[in-house]
């Protein structure tokens, strides 16, 4: 090269490998999750259906998790109450305080807050707990004994994570608006029913269904990402904060992803 | 009997220390393990080049050799935990490299595994540990399957520390806690890894006693995975030593200790 080449003929050679590695293990990635997902999917139609198992995951990963998603959707509810109103009453607006607190809430904010919150906690927990095992050849021992760990672990804490999101989702809900109307009611007093009837004006069953059940496929996000770094963790207890970090980083990201893709989709097909 | 595989390899005498150069394969009626011509290997690294190994009902193996020669993997290969790149693996007649993961299961039912850590479910109580697999093969009843997990307790000498979790047991309790639960299915064939790695000498001695007193107890064909040699010693009829990837020589221990060969020497001397 000669040396009048410019920087961008310098830069080239070395920049251009690294791209294309960084694409090429982006969509190595996508392809191991695919087949973990795929694994997952083969062992869940098999018997035996380890009932016990997804009984105890439904109880790990959703009442475990209720304080923290509750405290969440209360302190949004709040803040989100506080702030709407001076910006309503600027423009005359007071009275639509409820409905509007009812609308972000149900819509956004409830199903938004608790995928990221249990993406936190549950993909937290899960990379670590499975990266753990992983390392210290648990996962080994239950393949050795027969057991299919792609269910035993994997499917269990995916269908309850599936199955938790949506009920998490309407806790969260539910103590947004409580204390959104805590926030009116110490600046201006009405009565808890009044505000929720004034919030519900006009709002159809429609306008819970596909928000709250979108949380499903965050549920589906959180699970299988937790569930596949954990299983795949390398080395040890450097491994397990790797998996454990990962999970937690790649959840919240594919599920603001997944947000925006179906805030667009629900509005396409159930508006 | 000769199995049909057998043709393909040749086969050398039944008894006495055989080297590599032979490949040894001895397939006789009634064999619990038959490696044969195993390899594997890891990107570049060969691991496993050629293992030709067999094992009868109620005979124990010791698979010796240096750290990193293959031994655990070897194991991994038996259970399928891994899958080898080339060569067979008859567990009691029955063809397992290609089989498909329910069948792998069924086999696997007719193996018990002591890792070497032991790897208890860290989340379970010692008597959960033990139930894991009773609760999914067994067909008894739950009192009968707690009856066999008390049973396995006594037999491990563990009859106090049933609600005890992993975390709270010495390394030689989790052993036998492990092997306790590599026993619940009442296998065929019993996997040990590393019985007595990093235990005391008192405690290495009670595992090797414990393991000699289950074996004959249930009557199982054993490979053991070790570089301790006293316990080789103690526990197996067998020995094999594992170099570059293959079988350098297999023979009762004082056939090894009489071994010429430089390698052999050397090992048999430094961990005696």
């Amino acid at each position: 090269m000669s040396p009048d080449a410019g920087p961008a003929a310098t830069i080239a050679p070395s920049t251009f490998p690294s791209v294309w590695n960084l694409i090429n293990r982006f969509f190595e990635w996508f392809g191991e999750l695919g087949l973990f997902a795929w694994q997952v999917l083969r062992s869940a139609v098999r018997r035996p259906f380890e009932g016990r198992e997804l009984l105890r995951q439904l109880d790990e990963i959703g009442s475990k998790s209720l304080p923290v998603v509750a405290l969440a959707g209360a302190a949004i509810g709040f803040v989100l109450s506080l702030e709407s109103r001076s910006s309503l009453v600027r423009f005359g607006a007071k009275s639509m305080l409820p409905a509007a607190l009812v609308y972000s809430i149900i819509h956004e904010t409830g199903p938004i807050v608790t995928g990221l919150v249990v993406s936190g906690r549950v993909g937290a927990g899960i990379g670590a707990e499975l990266g753990s095992m992983k390392v210290t050849e648990q996962i080994d021992a239950i393949e050795a004994s027969g057991v299919n760990p792609y269910k035993f672990l994997a499917f269990t804490r995916i269908m309850a994570c599936i199955l938790m999101l949506p009920l998490l989702t309407l806790a969260a809900d539910f103590c947004g608006v409580l204390f959104g109307w805590i926030a009116e009611t110490l600046v201006e007093p009405v009565s808890f029913h009044r505000f929720v009837s004034q919030g519900f004006i006009g709002a159809k069953f429609g306008d819970f269904l596909a928000p709250t059940f979108r949380t499903a496929f965050f549920g589906l996000i959180i699970g299988m990402i937790g569930c596949f770094q954990g299983m795949n963790t390398k080395g040890g207890t450097a491994g397990v904060g790797i998996s454990a970090t990962s999970s937690v980083v790649l959840s919240s990201l594919f599920v603001i992803l997944a947000d925006v893709v179906l805030v667009k989709f629900i509005l396409v097909f159930f508006s | 009997m000769m199995l049909p595989e057998q043709a393909v390899l040749p086969a050398v005498e039944e008894s006495g220390a055989s080297s590599a150069i032979e490949s040894p394969v001895v397939k006789r009626d009634g064999a619990a393990v038959v490696l044969g011509g195993l390899k594997k290997s890891y990107g570049s690294q060969k691991v496993l080049d050629g293992i030709t190994v067999t094992v009868e009902r109620g005979e124990t193996l010791a698979m010796l050799g240096r750290s990193g020669t293959g031994k655990s993997v070897l194991l991994k290969l038996i259970i399928g935990l891994q899958k080898p790149d080339a060569g067979s693996i008859l567990i009691q007649g029955q063809e397992i490299t290609s089989l498909p993961l329910d069948a792998m299961n069924e086999i696997r039912k007719k193996m018990g595994f002591l890792f070497q850590n032991a790897a208890l479910y860290d989340s379970l109580t010692v008597e959960q540990n033990i139930a894991f697999p009773l609760q999914r093969h067994s067909k008894g009843t739950e009192a009968e399957q707690g009856e066999r997990v008390k049973e396995l307790l006594a037999s491990v000498g563990m009859e106090g520390d049933c609600k005890k979790m992993p975390s709270d047991l010495s390394g030689g309790m989790q052993k036998r806690v492990g092997l306790a639960r590599a026993l619940a299915l009442e296998p065929g064939i019993l996997l040990l890894d590393e019985p007595t790695a990093g235990l005391d000498p008192i405690t290495s001695g009670e595992i090797n006693e414990l393991i000699l007193k289950l074996q004959e107890e249930h009557d199982m064909a054993s490979i053991v995975v070790t570089h301790d040699l006293h316990s080789a010693k103690t526990i197996a009829d067998r020995l094999a030593l594992l170099h570059e990837g293959r079988v350098l020589i297999e023979g009762s221990f004082e056939e090894l200790e009489k071994s010429e060969d430089e390698f052999v020497a050397e090992f048999m001397k430094r961990d005696a």
